[in-house]
């Protein structure tokens, strides 16, 4: 069932008896007024009170996905009390080794590395920096990349297994010190030659603007 | 309207192309104070017959009107002036202003195309726009997001949009469209993303459009067809669009056409540059790659080629070949010919016969590594077996680097003091092959790229140079690149603007720097000149940092990442202690 159109029509109850006094019996008034209108509007009462059919009508009307309380967060707002901030989900790629090396992989494979450089940006953001524009948490980094976002990231949705994805958010993260320090990579080997992962310091990530507010 | 000053002056424009007739220049219309494409004339030679400002009072020079485009991605646009109206485009989302000279810029009209935003996620080098095309009464620009605009010069109305290209294919449109006979001339951007480059011909009344030229794939494609008649050897032959790729590599072999496009009408000829091929990993595509990192000459009204020549048989280095090609002639061995002349990314000043596609010159204006000269028997570059790139090996010292000794920003040249006014940069890098793979509407690169200022000097230099004698006469050194574009007079000034902000005033004859201003923000724009209503000579340009070179700063990029930008980032490490965003506008004139 379409949950927009029946949560449209459900605040009216259709009399489907009641429909030759609607639009068809506007058509020829002069004609039908007294010869049709009376002996129908006699029997209204009764079919007001017996034949109406009304819509099924359920109470709660919503999208599936409204209810899921493990949808990231992406604002820092949060009206009204403020307990309702969505849980905080620990990525356990962030203490391996051997998958934030496999992200980095996919971070090339899938040309991340295209637009975000090694960190540094060009077409996309910078991401090893402290600014982050959609959030930088785990599953906030993970919708970002499976949602896409307006400004030009492209939405990776059904393209990226789920298990490679979580590995590309532990090296993203690594890339502005907020993965195990532990577990980071300690070398780069590409041409890049500044602080591997292991070395950049944990800064204040915040959340910032587009480059141009628009 | 002040008609009367305007005539006067034409007089005296006359009288020089007059002058230009005798040292045998392709005769240009009189002067008649306006600048209505970006490029000035068809010939692309951005100079100006106006002569009020010269080299005796180019000092004097003050501000006389500005405005705010409230964007603040870089500014590459030209601002056009037709009559008393100026048109400005700006950086996405393209807003196109019309300007009144006669209340000091006030707002005649905007028009927003309202360009998709996700269009920003696939444009390679900023969201930049290089300029709109005023004829007959219809303005003409292109959005990044692949559409074609025609609006009304009066009222700002829109007359049609067509959509060119497909942003989920990676493609992006940035340069500035050339009209001829009724032809709206406009080309694709996104050779980073493995696109399949193409020209294509709209009408100007109608929108539609009219044929499309492809830069590779088959012959039908390329409209190539027995008038096709390349001047050398390894340019002939049936499909070569399909045969000097590995199989079906050409339909993702880039070759794409965001630079700019020049017009003969003697010959009804026009010429353009195709740009890199996709990859930059050349390796992933051995063969010669064409019609990628070349120069085509086509008929502007059916779209046929008639000469093709190869700068860059497979391109290592994203050497594209999108430069600018002035419609000039020279003196070549003592004898007049009817040239092409060209700054090319590669390094090379080239001096075509441009009835032919013959190379008669080809002359390094750099340091080069990258390659040791071109043969001119065969036509072809000869590249360095030492710096040939190789997966996984980094070799260092290629010159010039990726964006070239000279990337998008045009040289002007002078009939006067016949020389070539060139801005361009100074850089070198390190570059390492790795693989690549190709996601469509994902960037398709499979380098890492590492720049920096050649031979630790200044990274950039704005320069003058003799096509007949094959040297440079005077030269600017500027800390930055000069990614700004320049233009000439017959005032003998010359003007370009710097990315640390600095809009100079220069001695066209010497190189003395008779005038600059520090405007807001660093300049990559298109400087263009004009009479106002009042009679008088005025110079705008676009201040606003950005662009490849300016990423950096209007990106908000991470200068720690040396491969950020594509490697410019590497280059640029200080720029943002010495300029921050902009998007104003600045008009000059004499008090």
């Amino acid at each position: 069932m379409n949950w927009k159109t029946n949560s449209r029509t459900a605040r009216t109850a259709t009399c489907r008896s009641c429909r030759p006094f609607g639009p068809h019996g506007v058509r020829h008034p002069a004609k039908t007024l007294l010869g049709t209108c009376l002996p129908y509007s006699l029997l209204l009462p009764v079919l007001l009170l017996f034949s109406c059919e009304r819509e099924e009508r359920p109470l709660v009307v919503q999208p599936p996905l409204a209810q899921d309380a493990s949808l990231p967060q992406i604002s820092d707002l949060v009206p009204g009390p403020k307990h309702n901030k969505g849980p905080s989900v620990a990525n356990p790629d962030e203490n391996n080794s051997w998958m934030m090396a496999e992200g980095k992989r996919f971070y090339e494979a899938y040309n991340c590395v295209g637009c975000h450089a090694h960190g540094g940006g060009g077409m996309g953001p910078a991401l090893m920096d402290e600014k982050w524009i959609y959030g930088y948490e785990p599953q906030q980094v993970y919708a970002t990349i499976v949602e896409g976002r307006p400004n030009g990231m492209p939405s990776f949705r059904g393209k990226i297994s789920n298990d490679q994805l979580w590995e590309i958010v532990a090296y993203v993260r690594s890339l502005s010190g907020l993965a195990n320090q532990w577990a980071a990579n300690a070398r780069d080997d590409h041409i890049k030659g500044g602080s591997p992962p292991n070395s950049i310091p944990e800064g204040t990530p915040h959340n910032s603007s587009e480059p141009q507010p628009r | 309207m002040l008609n009367l000053p305007r005539c006067c002056l034409c007089i005296g424009c006359a009288a020089t192309a007059v002058a230009g007739l005798a040292f045998g220049q392709p005769a240009a219309p009189a002067e008649d104070g306006q600048w209505t494409m970006p490029a000035k004339n068809f010939e692309n030679t951005r100079y100006s017959g106006l002569d009020q400002i010269k080299i005796t009072n180019a000092k004097n020079l003050r501000v006389a009107w500005t405005f705010s485009t409230g964007v603040t991605r870089g500014q590459e646009a030209a601002p056009i002036v037709v009559g008393d109206t100026m048109y400005i485009v700006t950086s996405y989302p393209n807003i196109l202003y019309a300007l009144d000279l006669k209340k000091n810029g006030a707002t005649k009209w905007k028009f927003e195309p309202e360009p998709a935003a996700a269009a920003q996620g696939v444009a390679c080098c900023d969201v930049v726009n290089r300029g709109c095309f005023f004829d007959k009464g219809k303005v003409f620009f292109n959005t990044l997001d692949d559409n074609v605009c025609a609006v009304d010069a009066n009222t700002g109305k829109l007359l049609w949009k067509t959509k060119v290209g497909e942003i989920n294919r990676g493609e992006t449109m940035t340069m500035a469209p050339l009209v001829v006979h009724d032809k709206v001339l406009v080309g694709n951007a996104g050779g980073e993303f493995g696109v399949r480059g193409w020209l294509t011909a709209v009408d100007a009344n109608s929108g539609k459009i009219a044929w499309r030229a492809y830069s590779t794939g088959p012959d039908t494609d390329c409209l190539i067809d027995s008038e096709f008649k390349p001047f050398y050897e390894s340019d002939r032959g049936k499909d070569l669009g399909v045969k000097s790729w590995p199989p079906d590599r050409w339909q993702i072999g880039g070759g794409t056409v965001w630079g700019w496009i020049s017009y003969d009408a003697e010959q009804n000829l026009m010429f353009y540059g195709t740009a890199n091929p996709g990859s930059w990993n050349p390796e992933l595509r051995p063969g010669d790659n064409k019609w990628t990192c070349g120069v085509f000459a086509r008929n502007p009204d059916t779209g046929q080629a008639r000469w093709f020549y190869q700068l860059n048989p497979h391109d290592e280095f994203d050497h594209d070949g999108v430069n600018e090609n002035m419609v000039v002639d020279l003196q070549v061995d003592g004898r007049p010919r009817k040239t092409l002349l060209s700054a090319q990314r590669n390094g090379y000043v080239y001096v075509f016969d441009r009835t032919t596609g013959e190379v008669l010159s080809a002359t390094p204006f750099v340091r080069i590594t990258a390659s040791k000269g071109v043969d001119l028997k065969t036509g072809r570059i000869i590249t360095n077996p030492e710096k040939k790139p190789q997966m996984g090996k980094v070799i260092r010292d290629v010159a010039p680097a990726s964006p070239g000794a000279k990337d998008w920003q045009p040289c002007a040249w002078s009939p006067r003091t016949h020389l070539l006014y060139i801005p361009h940069q100074n850089l070198a890098m390190d570059y390492e092959a790795v693989e690549a793979s190709y996601i469509e509407g994902t960037p398709y690169l499979g380098v890492n790229v590492k720049m920096y200022a050649d031979g630790g000097g200044k990274r950039g230099e704005y320069c003058a140079w003799d096509p007949v004698q094959k040297k440079k006469v005077w030269a600017i050194a500027e800390d930055f690149p000069v990614w700004s574009g320049t233009l000439a007079t017959a005032g003998d000034v010359t003007f370009y603007g710097t990315m640390d902000g600095w809009f100079k005033a220069v001695n066209a004859k010497t190189g003395e720097v008779l005038w600059e201003f520090k405007t807001g923000s660093g300049i990559i724009g298109q400087p263009t000149t004009f009479l106002g209503p009042d009679g008088k000579q005025y110079v705008a340009i676009l201040s606003g940092v950005g662009g490849w070179a300016g990423a950096v700063v209007s990106g908000d990029l991470d200068v720690r990442d040396p491969t950020a930008a594509l490697g410019f980032a590497n280059a640029m490490k200080d720029l943002p202690q010495h300029t921050t965003k902009g998007g104003t506008l600045y008009v000059f004139g004499l008090p």
